[in-house]
Parts: structure tokens; sequence; C-alpha cells
């Protein structure tokens, strides 16, 4: 299968302070792949290395194209959606307002409309509270009105940065959902950074595990999973 | 150049130099003062009256400078609005010479009273007015400084202004009145300059740039903060308030015009043009805010200050730090050629402190895991 | 109390032009974090563009929508060329900019045009109107009329609008509005422009009032920050509302309160800066901004 997103020998800065250490990452086209690993292990940062949010080194290839160096906004416009850690939501607009933003970089209006139709019926939620501001939704709304915004975008690939992160169990469950339904009967690719690791092992086709900004192994979901030695040391449950 | 030698002191002696070297060093800076100081002091007798008078201007600028230094460069609190302590120094010594009959002596050490104690009345909220809002109200007083003070007429004058007598030669000594405001100027600006490196190097400054450089931690390790803002306001204001009583006795004029915003924005070139975080650069800001102007003004009316714009605007893109910074890298590898010393000059600036800093944006941005 | 009437209204004739200066201090303000010095000299600067177009022979309208253009390509370009490359620089940098970009303006507008000062056209008609018992003044009303149309077209422009929109997101939250696909840097240079171009119609406004000259912006910046920090930096409604009342307030001081009069007009502008500063920081209408420590 084709890397539709790869890279090699990423590195990525704070400032001076060197954060991944030569990272190399291969994420399937129209698959899940998931990045695991504990707290401060570097996956969020990956993922932000892979849209510009940092300094980087390395070489990122986005469907055969070269985008490290890149500024955000121009990869965005690739097709590449990041819902970021802690949501990013602009508190102080309305949902609604808030998915118009998510399809910014788009000029078919029709389609836009149609999309919206599309969120609103994966997270109905949504719809409800589309007048008010987004600021008052709870965090589990919040982390739907922050994928629904990244769909809005109509993306290829969609970066999802710690979805679960504060979430009510039930919560977890129903954005996982979301998510298998959206790669499947939408085909876009995903590439998730969790440390919910049993949540992301369900869902992912591909699993990386992350340590101190380095890949420790890497492999398909189910061989990962039955593996009892990595499940203990690294994904402990 | 003062202070661009003696800071150094501080660095060569702790860098555990050898007593030779150190020896050498000592004499090489001292030679350099007294160089200087000798200069300036022979200067009156190779020039005419009226350059006499442009670097006496130049002191007086120098003074003010300083005080401006104190303020922006080591204690971080922006100023656009000096002018209205030069102004209150300035007025305060016209007033007390023309109607009372006071000698000019007195009015010196009463107008920088005067202006310690508004500089820290208005530095009191300083904690309150951050940054911009600071920049913001200063400016909001300088803007403000020449309707005042032509409200208050029946003291000041109003538009007519106070016209004043030069300073008298005192004791007979063989000058003229040009030549002694010059040596006068001179006394106060060393005295001045001394004192500031005094201030700065001891507890008093290191609380200054610690409220500068970190207030949250300054304030954990005991600096009353708030207190310190508002004396190093005052301070500063002293500094600027001296610089107008000699100002006036210099021009021997003092109209409310002549101290309107673009006072204030001058004295704060003069000040960011020498380096804000020195104290020799006050001096370097002094002459050019007065001779750069003279030469100017040849080729427009207006040239000076948009020249002086275009140099404010250029020097925060090439040399944040002023020519200060670039004179102490010069004199540094000059030492370190004759001396063998290796002092590193140690700049600290706001300027320097804040290309780490991110900004706004980017702040908001909480990093990652 | 017709005294009192005619002040209010003539008030609101000067609140409108602070509150447009406010607006434009704001808007800068809001997206990038500065307060723009030179604000009032820029407007200043495109009112003697309107001035060079209209001694060209070109109509009133013609040359008020000219000067706006020019505003607009100004404040543009000098967020691109002179701003910009100091984004990471401190506070202290830009502030230095901005007075360096006041004096620029000041004294080449003097260096072109000359300290004389000169008569500028009004648009609107001289003679008094008659409304009941109260005499109106068409200059006083027009200047109201041109500013709050030209505050409904902002507001329209921010609420109805995909680019309007994108901006409030900058506002907001730039890195996120990054992650949509917006070009963070060019809605701030179109902040920019736009503050360029509310102030310029405030400087065309003022200019009939106070003749044309170069530091005819002094009194009327000065308000501006007293009606911005009155209302709040970081609300556009709030310094729109508080250049009125700050123009309400200017008059009816100088009028009923005689140790003020108008000699001392500007110190009640620095008053109520410090005393706002001192009792609510963030203004009438502001939010506490989020401190970097």
């Amino acid at each position: 299968m084709r890397a539709f997103l790869e890279a090699n020998g990423l590195e990525a800065y704070y400032g001076w302070t060197k954060v991944l250490h030569g990272l190399d990452l291969s994420v399937p086209e129209g698959k899940v792949t998931a990045l695991l690993g504990a707290n401060g292990a570097g996956k969020t940062t990956t993922l932000r290395a892979l849209c510009g949010m940092t300094t980087v080194k390395g070489q990122i290839f986005y469907d055969g194209q070269r985008i490290d160096g890149k500024p955000t906004e121009e990869i965005v416009r690739l097709g590449v959606a990041h819902v970021p850690e802690g949501r990013g939501t602009f508190a102080n607009l309305t949902v609604f307002e808030n998915l118009l933003l998510g399809a910014y970089t788009r000029s078919d209006r029709a389609k836009v409309a149609e999309d919206l139709d599309r969120v609103y019926h994966y997270f109905p939620v949504l719809k409800e509270r589309r007048t008010s501001q987004a600021g008052l939704l709870s965090g589990g709304e919040q982390q739907m009105l922050a994928v629904a915004r990244g769909l809005m975008l109509r993306p290829r690939l969609l970066l999802l940065d710690e979805p679960s992160l504060g979430l009510a169990p039930i919560m977890v469950a129903e954005l996982f959902r979301a998510v298998r339904t959206i790669n499947q009967t939408e085909g876009v690719t995903v590439l998730l950074a969790e440390q919910n690791a049993s949540a992301a092992l369900d869902v992912a086709h591909h699993v990386y595990l992350v340590e101190t900004g380095r890949i420790v192994t890497g492999g398909p979901a189910e061989v990962l999973r039955g593996d009892d030695a990595i499940r203990r040391s690294y994904l402990g449950y | 150049m003062a202070t661009a030698t003696s800071k150094r002191d501080q660095g060569a002696v702790a860098g555990g130099t050898n007593a030779g070297q150190e020896r050498r060093l000592f004499w090489l800076r001292f030679g350099a003062l007294a160089f200087l100081l000798a200069a300036a002091c022979a200067l009156p007798f190779y020039l005419s009256n009226y350059q006499l008078f442009e670097f006496s201007q130049a002191f007086i600028y120098a003074i003010a400078l300083l005080g401006l230094n104190i303020l922006i460069g080591y204690n971080g609190q922006i100023s656009l609005g000096h002018g209205a302590f030069y102004a209150l120094g300035g007025y305060t010594t016209a007033i007390m010479t023309t109607r009372w009959g006071i000698h000019y002596g007195w009015t010196i050490a009463a107008s920088g009273l005067l202006s310690l104690a508004a500089g820290f009345l208005f530095g009191l909220p300083a904690l309150r007015f951050e940054g911009l809002y600071l920049a913001l109200a200063t400016l909001a007083l300088a803007l403000a400084t020449p309707q005042v003070l032509k409200y208050f007429d029946t003291w000041t004058g109003g538009s007519q202004g106070i016209v004043l007598d030069k300073p008298p030669v005192p004791l007979d000594l063989p000058l003229n009145q040009d030549q002694y405001l010059y040596y006068l100027s001179l006394a106060i600006l060393v005295l001045a300059l001394i004192m500031a490196w005094n201030l700065l190097r001891g507890r008093v400054g290191r609380a200054m740039m610690a409220i500068r450089d970190n207030p949250v931690a300054a304030e954990t390790m005991g600096v009353h903060n708030a207190l310190y803002k508002s004396l190093t306001f005052g301070v500063s204001a002293l500094y600027t308030g001296i610089a107008g009583s000699l100002g006036v006795l210099a021009v021997t004029f003092a109209a409310p015009d002549t101290f309107n915003v673009f006072l204030s924005i001058d004295l704060l070139a003069g000040s960011v043009v020498g380096g804000v975080v020195s104290i020799s650069g006050a001096i370097f800001g002094a002459l050019f805010i007065v001779f750069v102007p003279v030469y100017a003004q040849q080729i427009s009316q207006a040239a000076p200050w948009a020249i002086l714009g275009v140099f404010l605007i250029a020097l925060m893109y090439l040399m944040p730090n002023g020519c200060a910074s670039l004179l102490h890298r010069l004199w540094g590898a000059l030492e370190k050629k004759i001396a063998g010393a290796s002092a590193i000059p140690a700049d600290l600036t706001p300027f320097e402190d804040g290309a780490a800093e991110e900004d706004q944006r980017s702040a908001r941005a909480a990093s990652g895991d | 109390m017709q005294t009192f009437v005619a002040q209010v209204i003539s008030g609101l004739s000067t609140g409108g032009i602070y509150a447009s200066i406010a607006l434009a201090l704001v808007l800068i303000y809001q997206s990038t974090g500065l307060v723009n010095f030179a604000q009032g000299e820029m407007a200043m600067f495109t009112t003697y563009m309107a001035w060079s177009m209209l001694n060209a022979g070109w109509g009133y309208w013609p040359a008020f929508v000219g000067a706006c253009l020019f505003a607009f390509a100004l404040g543009f370009g000098l967020e691109r060329l002179v701003i910009r490359p100091l984004e990471t620089a401190p506070e202290l940098a830009l502030v230095i900019v901005t007075i360096g970009l006041l004096t620029i303006f000041n004294s080449v507008a003097g260096w072109i045009y000359t300290y004389t000062i000169k008569p500028f056209p009004s648009p609107f008609p001289a003679a008094p109107i008659k409304v009941g018992f109260m005499v109106l003044n068409p200059q006083d009303l027009g200047v109201v009329g041109v500013t709050l149309l030209m505050l409904a077209l902002i507001y329209l422009f921010f609420h109805s609008t995909r680019l309007g929109l994108a901006m409030r997101a900058v506002v907001e939250n730039p890195v996120s509005s990054r992650l949509v696909g917006i070009r963070v840097s060019w809605m701030l240079a179109l902040g920019w422009g736009m503050a360029a171009v509310v102030g310029a119609v405030a400087g065309l406004m003022v200019a009939p009032l106070v003749f044309l000259e170069p530091n005819m912006m002094g009194g009327v910046l000065i308000y501006a920050f007293a009606s911005a920090t009155l209302g709040g930096f970081s609300s556009a409604g709030g310094a729109v509302v508080g250049g009125f009342v700050m123009g309400i307030l200017e008059n009816l001081t100088g009028t009923y309160i005689t140790l003020v009069g108008t000699k001392l007009k500007l110190t009640v502008a620095l008053a109520v800066i410090v005393l706002v500063l001192l009792i609510k920081p963030t203004g009438l209408f502001g939010r506490a901004a989020v401190r970097r420590v």
C-alpha cells in the first residue's frame, strides 16, 4: 500500500530545544494510524511538526509532495485537517461560525451546506446548539465541534490529537465510532495521537509506539494487541 | 564611555584574570576616562560660544537621558512623557529665579526634588499601568503638558513664557558665561553619571533589573515591585527635572510650546539611539539629538524629525541596543588586544530578552506535550 | 436646557470622530496586541492626500474615496513592510517603531505641505436647521451620520462576510485560525488597512472643524486614547461608546465647569485615562486580558 503521508528523519524544535529525534513514519492511504505513547512522548509534537507548527528538520511527504517548511495554513489548504489538543475552539464565536470557519478555504458553497448537514448528522448535539457560543459547550461537545470543524474542510488527511482527553468514557466511545465511520464511509485517512491505548487500538489499523521523541516500534494493530510484552510495557493495560 | 569601562570592571574581576592583566586593564580604562574628561575640559578653549552652547545642551540632555535609561532600560517601564518632567524642572527654576530671586544653584536642587516627588506620584499606579498602558498614559501626559503650563498663567506667564538671566560667573573666574555654563553642565553630568553608576550596581539597581526581567520572580524574592517601580519613576524624573532646570538656564527662556510632545519623543529617541540599557548611551544619545538636527535642518525645517523617525525605526531592525552596545563591543575588542583580557560585554537588554520571548499569538498556542 | 442639548449634540459629533480613531486603535490592538501611536498622524496624512486631490480638481466624494483607498494601501503596506518583520520583537521595540512613524508622518506632512493651516471643505451645508425648539448644525449631524454609517458597515463586514468572520477568528485564536487555513498574516495587514481607512474618515470629518495642519490630530489622538481606555481596548463596541462619551464629556466640562473651560481640555482626557486605568483597567466593556508571565 502507498504511503499517503511519510516522514523521514523528522526532527522538531521548540526554540532551541529538540523534541523529536529523527522519527520515521508512514501513514497508509484510507487507513487509521495511531501514535501511542505516554504523556510527553512527543505525539503532539509529531502532529504539530507534520503541519508546520514547529521548526522542522527532515523530510515530510504528503501525497507525494514535500510539505516540510511550508506554513501551516498552506498545508491545511492541501486538505490536511488538524484537530489540536485542547480543541482550539473559537470560544466567543457560535458553533455555526466555528463550523463555517472549518470550511474557510473552500469555495464550493453548495457542497459546504451539504457538509454542514453531514456533520450535524454525525454530531446531532451540534445542530441543537448551533447558535450558542462555542465556549459554553461541555468538554465533550467542544471535542465534537473540533472534529466537526476539521471535517468541514473535507480533508483527505485528518490529524486527531488526543481526542479522548478529558472526556467521559461514553463520549470517548461515541467519538471513536464517529471517527471509524468517517474513515470507512468517506475514505478519509486518519492519524491519531492517543494516550488511551485501548480505545485507539480498537479503531486503528496500524500503530506506532512513541517514546521520548522516537518511534520504538510499529506494526498492524492486531499484532500489537496480541503482543503481551509490548502491551504491558508500553500500553499499560 | 565612562561606564563602558566601569561596567566591564566587574566582569573582568569576576572572570578571575591575573594581577598583571588586571593592572593593565585598570590603567587602560583609567587612561581612557582621564583622556575623555581632559578633552571635555579643554573644549571651551577651542570652540566658539555657540558651539559650546550646543555641547552644554548635549550634556544637559545626557542628564535627562540618564534618567530615561534608568527607567526604560534598567526597570523596563516605557515613558513617552518625560518632557513633562523636563518642563517641571525648567519652570521651577524659571519661576524661583525670576519671581522670588532665589539663587539658581538652589533652584536646580529644588527642580530635581520637585520632579522626584512628581515622578514618584505619577509612578505610584505604575504597577497597574503595564507596558502599553504606561506608554499611553505618558504620551497623554506629554500631549497635555503645554496646555497645563498655559493654564496656570499667573505662575508661568502663559504662552509668553518667562525670560531669565544666564547664570553669572562666580568667584571672578576667568570665564565667559557660556564657558561657565558649559563647565557647570559638565560637572553636573559627571556627578549624575557617578550617581547612576553607583545606584545601578548596588542592591537597588539589582532590584530594578529583577523587576524588569521577571516581575513575578522579583516579587517572590521579596522585592516590593510597586514601591520600586514608583521610586524608579521618581529617580528618573529627578534626573530629567535637573536637566530641565539646567536647560532653561542655558536657553534663558521657558515657554509652554517648547515642552510639547516632540520634546518627549526627542528624549525617547536619544535614549534609544544611545542604547537604553547603558549609562554611557545617554551621552551618545544626547550628542545625537543635539547635533544631527543641526545638520538635518539644512535640508528642510521638517527634515530633523523625519530623520529621527527613520533612525528610530531603522535602529529597531539593525541595532536595537543602540550605539552604546556597538561601542562596548569595539572597546571590548580593544581591551582584549591590548591587555589580553577576555572581558565579554554582558549587555542585558529588554530587547534581547524579548527576542526569546514569544509574541502574544504563539504564547497562546500553549505548546503540546 | 437648550444649551445642554446643543452641547450634547455637538459632543456627539466630535465624539464620532474620537470613536472612529478609538475604533481604529482597537482594531489593531485586538489583532496584534499593539497600540498604533501613529494612528492619528496617519489619519492626518491621508487627509492631506484628500486635500491634494481636491486641489487637483476632484469633487469632494471622489477625493473622499481616493483618500480612503490611499489609507488602505498605506495601512496595509506599513503592516507588511514595517511591522511584520518585527513580529517577534518585544513591545518596547514596536512602541518605538510606531512613535517613529508618528514623527515621520508629522514631519513629512510639514515638509510637503508646510505648517501653515489650510481650510478644508465640509460636504455638509452650513445653514442651521430648525427642528422644533432646537437649532441643529448640519455639520454636526453630518459627522454623526457618516460615523454611524461607517460603524454599521464595519459591523456588517465583521458579522456577515466570510472575510470578516476570518478576521474575528484571528483575533480570537490565531493558532486555530491557521489550522483552518486562514492566512493570518494577511488578515493582520487587512486589519491595519481597515484601521487606516477608519482613521482617514475621521480625519476628513475633523479637518473642517480644526483646519488642516500637521499637528491637527494631537488633541484628537489623546481623546481617542481616553475613549479606547474608557470603553476597553479589547472591545470594539466599547471603544465606540467611549468615543461618544468622551465627546459629550469634553463639551459639558468645557461649558459647565469653569475651572476646566476649553483650556484644560487635554488634561480632562489625561485624567480620564489615569482614572480608568486606576479603577478599572480593562475599561467599561473590556475583558481582562490573559497575561503572559
